[in-house]
């Protein structure tokens, strides 16, 4: 079980918090216009990277606040967490 | 029976108090402390079990978590226990044992003729002879293999014992009290760390209570019980006995099965059979030790044959003989320990050494003591059946490739040392990749991945003075990390005997035109021939060998069989264990029971069950409950000897024709606040919210971005910046996650705050013709007429000095108010309601009757709602608006949800208006077409209709708004069912709206 560090909370265990998927994906802008293929990227296509990726993760029985965690998807080492309003390097 | 193999003046069980206990029916004594393998054996009784696949019989091979052979099924008030290690079970009054993996009895058992058949079962016989047939499978082979393999049978009553789940953190976790886990536990205690000492057997000290040795002036046993005594008197230490830290997991967590009473007789009231400990550690020292190898020879499974190293734990710790005529045959100094204790009891001993002339300080004891040795030698082969009776010996050459001599002794007991095997489970299991030792044939942890670090023998530091001086510093080392004490205790002093090195051989060739079986893995029966057979036939990957041969894969996990079966590999293949590699160790360590694994979470535990606060008064009313989600939600109100289909209809019926009121707390509740409020509702719902005015509710539809159909409720504006939103009951925890989500990530830019209210609020849904007439008596200071109250609007009101909130919503089609209280007023109110509402024949309603009023209205639900629909297919299109942007909107004008043929819901009705259209049920032209008929669709749920008294479905067909007045078919393969039906509009009552309004 992993060990997530919250931002807003602290070390707490992986059951705490829901996964919620790849934190590199932005929503395209309300009105705009754009193409069946970009918005099919959008809401389809997720990159599944072997080594580091930044992710969501919900702190849903703890502070309920979205969080980014940059986390190495074979070896499961946590480099770094970030809050949802913090730009990530 | 009297204990024959009993010493007199050695070991550690407590003789003042005496235990029996049954083995097969038959009743021994033995005493506090021993196991069942230690009390067995000093009754003489050597053969407990049969093997797996030839059902050769089996004894006792170790004496711990290694045993691979005596595994036994424990029965107590009439449950089982199966899988139980003999050599690791305590003793209690009462206790009873039985054998498994024999039919019909431990002494003639009839799988034994596979022995006789053993062509038959060579690697990979499941695979080659039991595939054809294939019929054969299910009715023949299986069964056969299953009644005649297997360790024990598990119970299939409800377990009563009591299992636990415990968090723990500490910043030094160490697993096994051997010299190097109480050194490391004492440096890093005395250096203030908060350490936890993990010990699986019920005694501290690991090999110091089994060897000669002294640390700072005191025997090893002396100075274990001073360490371990100070240990517990520390606060920041916790000691814990009989507890197997079984698996190493991501991040430093390491996962322990506590036995807390598997050795008591009857387990107090609220005392727990076994915890599982969830262990955060923010350094981990393996102290696991390490596993004395066999040696391999013809016959090397028979009952008698076992580890030296378990011989001598046998006579130390629980002053048992494991045989009165002991043959040693080992390749180091090891089996030299076992030959003196033997001699020390009284026993004579003969060593079979394979080299040629070591010399060591303990050889020349052996040799002082006058016990008999033979170097050069080998056990060629085990005689005896069921157990040991003699043994053939022989000289072995130099190149250890020819026999010589051979000759038959007579022995009980066969003790074999083939060196050591590190313990390196746990340390590999943290991703550690271990590295081949060529001075000591086996591997050691190499590079930490997580923080650990593997000390003493588990590390190949086979001295003691070695693994004492390491201990002390990498305890000191590690806790300075944590606790910057600085604080370092100073390393006694330690006095062992200087050991020789051992042999390499391990595997003693058969003489000529003999075909003895020789076992590398006892517990699953591989033997040298199913390895070479295995490569004969072209598996060269150790993880194919593995698999095809079974090798490692039993329940033991191959504690005593990995190395020798790898050598093998090597050997044959002319490689270096190296080279070949070794295959991954996985959790757990030990078979963990599935009781402590699950812990209090069976049964009502599972999950928690949600009760609105008019609970009881539903309870006492006769409610049947269902439920939903989490929560029980009353489905009907029986009235004498009503069925659920007649209960439903009244109720039902009474909502069409006066009033009736039902438990709608369970709906998800959710506050919007803020400025911006109203442009977040608008952009999460399909249609338009800025124009909402206070004190008005809207009905709205939210959708995914893939453009699906998440949820749909009202919402309400409460004031200027307050929305009460309402979500449906399976669908609030989800509704949140997502709301938080664009708030937090997309949009943060908007000043909204949302949090859940579902517990604050008890609701009720009053409905019927009656309604508004009840309502003026229920708030006589309100004005809830249709002008005060129209549809959709909102006002606060006074119940009888209860501040309540009235909603004008409907989700049946009929005249309806939800009223709100605060939760613990719930009660209150629905007790006012009733009393107040009997003049205009209120009914309470359940969720069979809320279904049918909404089916039949055309309503849609979850049932229809179900991930796969957009708002179309619903004939929700009218609420998506054209002019605004809002989640999801874009996937809308996708082709395959714009094209004509479209599905869409409609309502389906029998053309025999009696029979009822089981759900699920497939739409078809034809129902004679050709299979797979093609579908138009599917019954999404069916109802009888109370108010035209016929059943009615809901159904979501392709091209449904063009199929209105088609005849059709309902198709039901699982209910075998055909039924001529008629589409018509979804909307089967009151298509218009009028009652709502009215
Ligand atoms: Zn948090």
């Amino acid at each position: 079980m992993l060990y997530i560090f919250c931002p807003h909370c602290g070390s707490r265990s992986q059951n705490e918090f829901a996964y919620g998927g790849d934190a590199t994906v932005k929503r395209p802008e309300l009105n705009k216009e754009i193409s069946d293929q970009e918005w099919n990227n959008f809401v389809y296509l997720r990159k599944s990277p072997r080594g580091k990726h930044l992710e969501l993760w919900h702190h849903i029985s703890g502070c309920r606040q979205w969080i980014k965690v940059e986390r190495d998807t074979s070896t499961h080492e946590i480099f770094k967490t970030y809050r949802a309003d913090e730009l990530t390097e | 029976m009297s204990q024959d193999f009993r010493l007199d003046n050695i070991g550690m069980v407590n003789r003042n108090k005496k235990i029996s206990f049954t083995f097969n029916g038959k009743k021994y004594f033995g005493y506090e402390g021993d196991t069942i393998a230690s009390a067995l054996i000093a009754n003489g009784v050597h053969l407990v079990g049969r093997s797996f696949k030839y059902h050769r019989p089996r004894g006792f091979f170790g004496v711990g978590v290694d045993e691979p052979y005596a595994i036994l099924q424990l029965e107590r008030n009439n449950e089982r226990d199966p899988n139980i290690r003999a050599t690791e079970q305590e003793i209690f009054e009462g206790l009873e044992v039985k054998s498994v993996n024999c039919w019909p009895s431990v002494n003639f058992d009839i799988g034994a003729i596979n022995n006789f058949l053993k062509m038959f079962f060579p690697a990979g016989f499941y695979y080659k002879t039991f595939m054809w047939p294939p019929s054969f499978w299910y009715k023949i082979y299986e069964p056969f293999i299953r009644m005649a393999a297997g360790f024990g049978e598990a119970s299939i009553k409800h377990d009563k014992e009591r299992y636990e789940h415990k968090y723990e953190y500490c910043d030094l976790l160490i697993t096994g009290s051997g010299p190097s886990g109480l050194a490391s536990a004492y440096a890093a205690a005395k250096n203030g760390a908060r350490v936890i000492l993990a010990e699986d057997k019920p005694r501290y000290g690991g090999s110091l209570l089994t060897s000669d040795v002294n640390i700072g002036n005191q025997t090893g046993a002396e100075w274990s019980e001073k360490i371990i005594t100070e240990l517990k008197s520390m606060s920041n230490v916790i000691v814990k006995n009989r507890s197997q830290v079984f698996g190493y997991y991501d991040h430093n967590m390491l996962v322990m099965s506590e036995r807390i009473s598997d050795h008591l007789p009857k387990t107090q009231k609220y005392m727990p059979k076994q915890r599982l400990w969830y262990i955060r550690a923010k350094e981990v020292l393996i102290s696991s030790g390490s596993i004395e190898r066999p040696l391999v020879f013809g016959n090397n499974d028979t009952p008698g044959v076992m580890l030296s190293s378990a011989a001598k734990e046998y006579m130390k710790v629980y002053g048992v003989l494991v045989g009165k005529k002991p043959l040693i045959f080992t390749n180091n100094d090891s089996g030299y320990e076992t030959a003196i204790e033997f001699k020390k009891n009284g026993v004579n001993p003969l060593i079979l050494d394979t080299r040629k002339e070591p010399f060591s300080d303990i050889i020349t004891e052996a040799k002082n003591l006058g016990i008999e040795i033979k170097f050069s030698h080998v056990v060629v082969a085990a005689k005896g059946y069921k157990k040991v009776k003699s043994a053939d010996i022989a000289k072995i050459s130099d190149n250890k490739k020819d026999l010589s001599n051979i000759e038959n002794i007579e022995c009980d007991c066969i003790c074999v040392s083939g060196f050591w095997t590190p313990s390196i489970h746990l340390a590999s299991q943290s991703g550690n990749k271990s590295e081949f030792n060529e001075k000591i044939d086996a591997f050691i942890p190499k590079k930490s991945k997580q923080k650990e670090n593997t000390i003493g023998s588990a590390n190949g530091k086979f001295t003691l003075e070695e693994t004492i001086n390491e201990a002390f510093d990498k305890g000191y080392e590690v806790s300075n990390k944590i606790t910057e004490n600085n604080n370092k205790v100073s390393i006694p002093t330690v006095v062992e005997k200087k050991s020789s090195e051992h042999d390499k051989f391990w595997c003693v060739p058969l003489p000529k035109g003999k075909s003895y079986k020789r076992f590398l893995d006892f517990q699953n029966d591989v033997a040298v021939t199913d390895i070479e057979l295995a490569l004969r036939e072209g598996f060269r990957s150790i993880e194919h060998v593995k698999r095809y041969t079974t090798l490692g894969m039993a329940t033991d996990q191959g504690k005593t069989s990995n190395l020798n079966g790898l050598q093998l590999v090597s050997d044959i293949e002319n490689k270096v264990v190296p080279q070949v590699g070794h295959t991954t160790f996985r959790p757990p360590y030990t078979p963990v029971s599935i009781g402590v694994i699950v812990g209090r979470e069976v049964g009502k535990h599972s999950k928690p069950t949600r009760k609105s606060p008019m609970h009881e008064w539903h309870e006492k009313n006769n409610a049947v409950f269902v439920d939903a989600g989490v929560w029980l939600r009353p489905r009907y109100y029986k009235q004498g000897n009503e069925t659920l289909f007649e209960a439903s209809k009244r109720e039902a019926k009474n909502v069409r024709k006066n009033v009736g009121i039902c438990d709608v707390t369970t709906l998800g509740k959710i506050d919007v606040k803020g400025p911006d409020a109203a442009e977040f509702l608008n952009r999460v719902y399909t249609n338009a919210w800025l124009k909402l005015p206070v004190g008005k509710a809207r009905y709205g539809v939210m959708l995914r971005e893939d453009g699906i159909v998440m949820d749909d409720g009202t919402t309400t504006r409460i004031s200027e910046n307050h929305y009460h939103m309402t979500t449906t009951t399976a669908q609030a925890a989800n509704v949140l996650s997502h709301l938080e989500y664009y708030l937090q990530l997309v949009w943060p830019e908007l000043n909204v705050n949302v949090v859940s209210t579902t517990e604050q609020w008890a609701g009720a849904a009053i409905a019927g013709p009656n309604s508004r007439a009840l309502l003026m008596k229920l708030f006589p200071n309100s004005d809830v007429s249709n002008e005060g109250l129209p549809f959709m609007g909102y006002k606060e009101g006074d119940l009888f000095g209860t501040p309540a909130k009235i909603y004008r919503i409907s989700f049946s089609g009929e005249l309806a108010y939800e009223v709100n209280v605060e939760s613990d007023y719930g009660n209150f109110m629905w007790e006012k309601i009733i009393e107040v509402g009997k003049e205009f024949q209120i009914q309470p309603y359940g969720t069979e009757a809320l279904s049918t009023l909404r089916i039949e209205m055309g309503h849609v639900a979850g049932s229809e709602l179900d991930g796969r629909t957009i708002p179309h297919d619903a004939s929700l299109e009218g609420l998506v608006s054209k002019k605004k942007d809002f989640i999801g909107k874009r996937s809308l004008s996708r082709s395959a949800f714009t094209k004509p043929d479209r599905e869409k819901i409609v309502g389906v009705v029998p053309l025999d208006k009696t029979t009822s259209i089981p759900e699920g049920s497939y739409i078809v032209k034809d129902p004679k077409a050709k299979l797979p008929n093609p579908k138009l669709g599917h019954v999404s749920a069916s109802c009888w209709s109370v108010e035209y008294d016929n059943p009615f479905s809901l159904a979501i067909i392709k091209d449904g708004k063009n199929m209105i007045g088609q005849k059709l078919f309902a198709m039901s393969p699982l209910k075998n069912k055909t039924i001529p039906v008629e589409i018509v509009s979804s909307h089967y009552v009151d298509p218009e709206g009028k009652r709502v309004r009215a």
